[in-house]
């Protein structure tokens, strides 16, 4: 769970299936360099291959439920060195929630490492903990008491995983010439209307393809299924914010076309969200003027990762007490160099320079994608926007 | 900000590099924070706790290195520290300001057995 907004790590469910357990658990073997076999029964996602004979580098979040009934060769006691010539066989069965990386999200069946390297801690009562041996090292002789530590150089950002496969999602894209857009917010900033009134008024000019994310239902995506839009719900259980993986199931369930634009509409939050990359060509951020017009300074992190920020629900100015340059000054202190335009989903007012904005976008990703340049930085130059 | 994936990201990086070393037990953990870092480490300590449950970094001690925050301000043309997001230059109290250092999260070092 996440101690500041009160939300936790669920199960994912993509269109109403599960992403972690589907079909069948099954079972594998594997063999490790000092002949102990494991039986381990994996529950995935999607019907996918795994082929353990690659070295690959495997994400697992991994809970061990561990049955773990390992018979030692003999007897031992552990108040003094003993040894633990292993010959153990231990049937555990666990639940992996594995993520992995794909190298390409289309193609399911390769690398990942399933480098159980042996490392299972055996916890003993007598609280001296007493590792199974190093491959090739069988029966090696522990002495508690003996406490050798080291420390060893790591230097790798806590966000490698979600990036590396960002990067997947952004290569994508650049391949087939797509302007995707993460769009952030707080709930009820009218982010699926305003996907909604923007997929009838591009008028099938550009295909438009959304991701929806939520914690739960696939009400949004019916409600933009039935612009004929495709779309796919993401459900994040009790997660709050979608990550590059989820992303990256989704693209493969949508296979977007070359050329369309993809919006990602990201569950509605103004804290999580802002960490992770999508693989987007921007990070949109919608703020109504229901809300109120300092929410870029309360909650900079998610203004400053944006590129452009949407002003919506101008119609409705007249009423209430939103000052809406002074949200564009907030907003320019923690991300100098963010666009603004005002609108509304409802009125359709400021759509003009949203749908230019939009045409552009998809115009140059379509441009890059047929002189072959290769996936952007994850920033890129935002493209001309109306300054409000 | 969502510390459980976070921690999660964490304790991979530790158990790939403890893997890596054929440790039976990794002791503690240091992690780089940067000031304007997408974290609250409070909540990160308590999640940390959570996912090393049972691992092979079960009860490590999770070592904070703070790091200062800094940008790059444009009318100023400087290097300039920036605490946290949102303040102004100290030189120009003005808010053109393009940070350059102080968003990392990342495993510094662990400490094995």
């Amino acid at each position: 769970m996440c101690v500041t907004c009160g939300c936790g790590e669920g199960e994912v469910r993509i269109d109403g299936a599960t992403a972690t357990v589907a079909g069948a658990p099954h079972a594998h073997l594997h063999r490790h360099a000092d002949g102990t076999v494991h039986a381990h029964s994996h529950e995935h996602g999607d019907a996918h291959d795994h082929d353990h004979g690659d070295a690959h580098g495997h994400g697992h979040g991994h809970s061990h439920g561990h049955g773990h009934s390992h018979d030692h060769g003999q007897s031992h006691d552990h108040a003094q060195s003993h040894d633990h010539g292993h010959p153990h066989d231990h049937a555990h069965p666990h639940d992996h929630a594995h993520r992995h990386d794909h190298a390409d999200p289309r193609d399911h069946v390769q690398r990942h490492d399933h480098a159980h390297g042996n490392d299972h801690v055996h916890p003993h009562p007598d609280d001296a903990t007493i590792a199974a041996a190093p491959a090739g090292a069988l029966g090696a002789v522990h002495a508690p008491g003996v406490d050798a530590t080291r420390r060893v150089q790591i230097e790798r950002d806590l966000l490698t995983k979600n990036d590396a496969i960002a990067a997947v999602n952004r290569r994508l894209f650049a391949a087939r010439g797509i302007f995707a857009l993460n769009l952030v917010s707080s709930p009820g900033s009218g982010k699926t209307t305003l996907l909604v009134k923007t997929i009838e008024a591009l008028g099938g000019r550009i295909p438009a393809l959304v991701i929806e994310g939520d914690q739960q239902t696939s009400r949004d995506a019916e409600r933009i299924r039935a612009t004929g839009a495709p779309a796919v719900q993401v459900n994040t259980g009790k997660g709050c914010h979608l990550d590059a993986d989820m992303v990256a199931r989704a693209l493969d369930r949508l296979d977007p076309p070359s050329g369309s634009l993809v919006l990602i509409e990201n569950v509605g939050n103004l804290v999580c969200p802002a960490a992770f990359d999508l693989g987007e060509a921007h990070k949109v951020a919608i703020l109504s003027v229901t809300e109120g017009d300092d929410k870029p300074i309360k909650y900079p992190d998610l203004f400053h990762a944006a590129d452009l920020m949407l002003v919506n629900k101008v119609d409705l100015l007249p009423h209430v007490d939103f000052d809406v340059d002074g949200a564009i000054g907030w907003a320019r202190r923690v991300q100098p160099g963010i666009g603004v335009m005002r609108i509304s989903a409802r009125t359709g007012e400021g759509f003009d320079a949203w749908l230019a904005w939009l045409e552009r976008g998809v115009e140059r990703a379509r441009t890059r994608a047929a002189v072959g340049a290769s996936a952007p930085d994850a920033r890129e130059p935002v493209p001309e926007h109306g300054h409000a | 900000m969502h510390e459980m994936s976070l921690a999660e990201g964490m304790l991979q990086l530790v158990e790939d590099g403890a893997r890596q070393h054929s440790a039976s037990a990794v002791k503690a953990v240091w992690l780089e924070v940067g000031a304007l870092s997408h974290v609250e480490v409070d909540a990160l300590r308590f999640c940390f706790d959570a996912v090393t449950r049972g691992t092979v970094a079960h009860g490590a001690r999770l070592e904070i290195v703070a790091t200062p925050g800094a940008a790059w301000c444009m009318p100023c043309g400087e290097r300039v520290a920036l605490a946290r997001l949102g303040d102004a230059c100290p030189r120009c109290a003005g808010h053109q300001l393009q940070v350059v250092e102080g968003e990392d999260l990342r495993v510094r070092e662990i400490e094995i057995a």
